[in-house]
């Protein structure tokens, strides 16, 4: 596979999102979220907020903005069922709200195997910015691929 | 937080999420933005290999963040990271916990670094992180 440590300071497809209070609604509703600061403006607003805030991981969201985000792994000759998601995490710079306009801007920071090639590790880093350039989040992504049963090296 | 100060070992009130159903992973990936069918179509889920759809890891990581903003003001989230370590079949019933490993000042503020985990019933656990919040 294509997969290989020449790729680390590739920057990745990056991807923009508006956010609507009806995305962020959906978000909530989707994941069981009660509290009104994510769902009602007038909660949102009474708690400082200028409108709905963009919860801790719906960032995510924003690099998955594409026609089809996951071609390029695709196009590295990764098999989609042999991919798992390992790691996550976000570092927070300031508050996005309804109405920002994010923007994310991948770039592959690490590639390794584990278990002799058995597992392969794909880290992105992704520093995100609202419609001011101003940093918002970044993202760390850790895919893993496992190399199936019968596939070539 | 609303309540005493935050110390080394203070526990966070878990979070018992209602059984996820396949309603569930539907509105997450349009929510989320993960249109993979694997999550959502059992024809694919199969050919990959898996007996079922299963749940997103994100949809367990923001499970997880509710903890956190249920806890502490979104606005306090400093940073905040998992390790997806199982997957999380339909119908299971997550719950999310936190306790605090650390306070510490840095950059003029308190902060606590809180241990995070999700588990399912049957004692599986899904995800394990961390979570750094600026507290009173």
């Amino acid at each position: 596979m294509g997969l290989s440590p020449s790729l680390i300071g590739t920057a990745r497809e990056g991807a923009s999102l508006l956010v609507t209070r009806s995305r962020l609604r959906l978000f909530a509703k989707s994941t069981g979220q009660q509290d009104p600061i994510f769902i009602d403006v007038d909660a949102a607003r009474r708690a400082s907020h200028s409108d709905l805030p963009v919860p801790p991981t719906f960032f995510f969201a924003v690099g998955l903005e594409l026609p089809a985000p996951l071609d390029f792994l695709t196009d590295l000759g990764v098999d989609l069922a042999a991919l798992l998601h390992g790691e996550q995490e976000f570092t927070y710079h300031r508050t996005a709200h309804a109405g920002d306009t994010l923007t994310s801007s991948p770039v592959i920071t690490d590639v390794f195997e584990k278990k002799g090639g058995a597992l392969m590790f794909l880290v992105t880093e992704a520093p995100v910015v609202d419609q001011d350039d101003v940093l918002v989040a970044t993202m760390r992504e850790t895919l893993v691929v496992r190399q199936l049963a019968g596939a070539g090296a | 937080m609303t309540g005493p100060l935050l110390e080394v070992g203070t526990r966070l009130p878990d979070l018992a999420v209602p059984p996820i159903l396949r309603t569930t992973l539907a509105l997450f990936a349009g929510g989320s933005g993960d249109h993979n069918p694997i999550h959502l179509d059992l024809d694919i889920a199969r050919s990959a290999g898996m007996d079922d759809v299963f749940a997103q890891g994100m949809l367990s990581m923001a499970y997880l963040a509710r903890l956190l903003t249920d806890n502490f003001p979104v606005e306090s989230l400093r940073s905040y990271r998992v390790r997806f370590a199982a997957i999380t079949p339909v119908h299971a019933r997550p719950t999310c916990q936190g306790e605090v490993r650390d306070v510490s000042e840095v950059d003029g503020e308190r902060r606590a670094t809180l241990d995070l985990s999700v588990s399912l019933a049957d004692g599986t656990v899904t995800l394990t992180g961390e979570a750094v919040v600026a507290c009173p």
